[in-house]
């Protein structure tokens, strides 16, 4: 993915669409998840609060990010930890390689992270002999059958239940097919137990980095996150820098939002928070944690303050279940590892426009995204701005950027701002479209618009005219 | 941090880590006064009996058996559950008030005839007995406190208690002092003063392990527990 073919995004959509069962399990899933958040913050005044709340712990946090990273690392350092630092997914898998030669290890055993998806991680790991194991049930049934998430917080639903039993059934030794999934479940655990205990290195995600204290608080419900930093000798977690916040005061606020937002729980099963490796007198957890802080882009979008913003995201994959696009097409279309509307302003700027400016097309701008949000990105106005600096062709974002079709639209906008100064020339170009404007959907550029939709039906007579005759209600 | 200095990597570590930090020092800054998240918003507090109400509906809605008793009787309680669930072994500390108890308890039934299950601890540190906790059937702890409000308990393992006792068996019983239940986190967080003094490991539990990801089916007992019963001291 490092070179810089722009990404296909249209027939990854017609793909996509086209698919019946993944739309019919992405529109179940969806719903679900946003009946489940409406019901855990029933009260809309608590909710706009706890947001506001969320937003100025985030926006508190970048404001100050250099000084709290400085922090964070001092303290996890006081605290025994390791930390490194990487500027690309590169350096970052490096490290995590050269950790794992000092200790000769071998197999390593995942926790659920995002970042180490930025980094393909598993197939760097694997070009280099080590089995990287991935242990959250939705990401086992990916590595499974080779396949990537299609969401940030369930990452396999796309599935279904008869794909997984026979993903388990081929891919498994000695695995009876069945559709049961409390047996599906039983046999990730019997499988996977196994490797937790065998495992030389555990490595994980961070949801929240508390500078105050060195602490990684990580949120989950199955366990294998436990699993993961507790088992092995040796603990290696991943995060985007953006992750850091200030005080440990702010936790339970971010840690409400981010639940309620992502699954509709007051809270995961496991909140576990890691300050330090295993103590002198203590009887387990590893002997060693490390934290790799990767960039990879991130201080480039930092150096904006309005688009700095996108790095408020607390990664609770709301957004992905109310977007109208996302529900349609899902997370695979999108083409890199963030799906959804803040893939679609993150991608842009960490991949550049030339690749994954497309993405910022992909978007009818309904704002949903923005009235859930729980730390309040204002992601409808970032994809406007991002839009702009595609066609003016400023700033850093790739100046060349060409989406087809963009000829046919200047012209379009030119001949829209001709009509509209000579007001003879429009009221005679209303007159030809009011004669001949049903045809126009049906050819030319608006063709591939209404080849999929219902074609608007277009008055005979003006608006004007429609209004001098009958009057406005209400006049 | 200067751990893999023979590999000679330590310096191109130090390099990024000052290009990044150099880069994010070099963005603009806003001059803006942030507001005390206390003022914003505030969680709810509840009186003893709400929290202990509280803190056992919502553990119960996760699946959680939750017991309430005055203090003599929550070793008779989990008498009973081990002997209800089958179980053939507890794995317990010897060093705590609750294992001492359990101790004095499981005495009192061998010199009746009865057979409990076996007291299991743990001996020398996890390389030593990994293999036995894989087998061990069910665990009991203390639990430090609780949160009404979200309905977990807070376990911060100890020498005595470590982390995989509340993880790696099937069955977790915890004992909780109604005393110690909070109102919502921030509470817990204030009045024993976490900040400065954060253990290497602290849990908020709020039931036994699960998942949602095969068609968001919720299924219970995936890699932890199949089973947590929270035994709360009145």
């Amino acid at each position: 993915m490092d070179d810089q073919t722009p990404l296909n995004f249209d027939e990854n959509v017609a793909r996509a669409l086209s698919d019946s069962q993944l739309r019919k399990n992405l529109a179940f899933a969806m719903g679900n998840f946003r009946q489940k958040r409406k019901a855990i913050f029933p009260d809309p005044i608590e909710l706009e609060a706890l947001r506001d709340a969320g937003n100025e712990i985030r926006r508190r946090a970048l404001a100050r990010l250099p000084e709290l990273l400085e922090r964070f690392e001092k303290n996890c350092v006081e605290n025994g930890m390791h930390v490194h630092w990487a500027e690309t997914t590169n350096e970052a898998n490096q490290t995590v390689l050269e950790i794992m030669r000092t200790h000769d290890a071998t197999r390593m055993v995942k926790g659920k992270s995002m970042v180490s998806e930025e980094m393909h991680l598993n197939r760097f790991l694997a070009e280099h002999g080590i089995e990287a194991l991935e242990t959250d049930l939705g990401e086992f049934i990916l590595q499974l059958s080779g396949e990537t998430p299609s969401h940030i917080i369930v990452p396999a639903i796309h599935k279904n239940k008869a794909e997984i039993a026979d993903i388990f059934h081929q891919k498994i030794p000695d695995t009876p097919y069945t559709e049961k999934v409390e047996e599906l479940n039983g046999i990730a655990r019997r499988v996977l137990r196994k490797k937790f205990h065998e495992a030389d290195v555990g490595l994980s995600g961070v949801n929240f980095a508390v500078a105050e204290t060195g602490t990684l608080c990580l949120v989950e419900n199955e366990g294998n996150g436990r699993m993961c930093t507790t088992v092995p000798p040796v603990h290696i977690a991943v995060m985007g820098l953006e992750k850091v916040i200030e005080k440990l005061s702010d936790l339970p606020v971010l840690l409400r939002l981010l639940t309620g937002s992502a699954t509709g729980s007051l809270i995961t099963t496991y909140v576990n928070m890691i300050s330090s490796p295993r103590k002198t007198g203590e009887k387990d957890g590893p002997r060693e944690v490390h934290v790799v802080i990767l960039d990879n882009g991130r201080s480039k979008i930092y150096a904006d303050p309005t688009f700095r913003q996108t790095l408020q995201c607390i990664r609770c994959g709301t957004c992905l279940n109310h977007c109208p696009v996302y529900t349609r097409i899902g997370g695979h279309a999108y083409g890199f590892v963030y799906p959804g509307p803040i893939g679609k302003i993150l991608n842009p700027q960490v991949q550049g426009m030339k690749k994954a400016g497309v993405l910022a097309t992909a978007s009818s701008l309904c704002l949903a995204c923005e009235e859930v949000c729980p730390v309040r990105i204002p992601i409808a106005d970032l994809l406007r701005r991002l839009r702009e600096r595609m066609h003016q062709g400023t700033g850093h974002a790739a100046p060349d950027f060409n989406p087809s079709g963009s000829i046919a639209e200047r012209l379009a906008w030119k001949l829209w701002a001709l009509l509209n100064r000579h007001s003879g020339l429009l009221h005679s170009a209303e007159k030809v479209m009011g004669s001949v404007g049903f045809i126009s959907p049906r050819v030319g550029i608006l063709r591939k618009w209404s080849i999929c939709r219902t074609t608007p039906t277009i008055s005979p007579r003006r608006l004007h005219e429609l209004v001098e005759q009958q009057g406005v209600d209400d006049e | 941090m200067n751990w893999w200095n023979s590999r000679g990597l330590m310096m191109n570590n130090t390099t990024s880590r000052n290009r990044i930090l150099s880069r994010l020092n070099a963005a603009p800054r806003p001059l803006t006064e942030f507001a005390t998240i206390k003022n914003m918003t505030s969680f709810r507090e509840f009186t003893r009996e709400e929290k202990i109400e509280r803190l056992k509906n919502l553990m119960e809605a996760m699946r959680t058996e939750v017991y309430v008793t005055d203090s003599g009787r929550w070793v008779e309680i989990l008498t009973q559950l081990v002997r209800k669930k089958g179980l053939k072994n507890l794995l317990y500390s010897p060093r705590t008030d609750v294992g001492a108890i359990l101790e004095k308890h499981w005495k009192g039934l061998e010199t009746l005839g009865e057979k409990p299950p076996e007291l299991i601890h743990l001996e020398g540190s996890v390389e030593d007995f990994k293999q036995q906790l894989f087998h061990v059937e069910a665990a009991i702890t203390t639990s430090k406190g609780a949160v009404a409000d979200a309905g977990a308990i807070i376990l911060w393992p100890t020498e005595h208690e470590p982390r995989l006792m509340s993880l790696v068996p099937p069955v977790h019983f915890a004992v909780l002092d109604a005393n110690t239940i909070y109102s919502n986190l921030s509470e817990a967080m204030e009045n024993e003063n976490w900040r400065v003094d954060m253990p290497t490991n602290a849990l908020l539990i709020s039931g036994p392990s699960k998942t949602a990801d095969i068609e968001l089916i919720l299924a219970f007992g995936v890699h932890g527990p199949k089973e947590l019963i929270v035994i709360i001291v009145d």
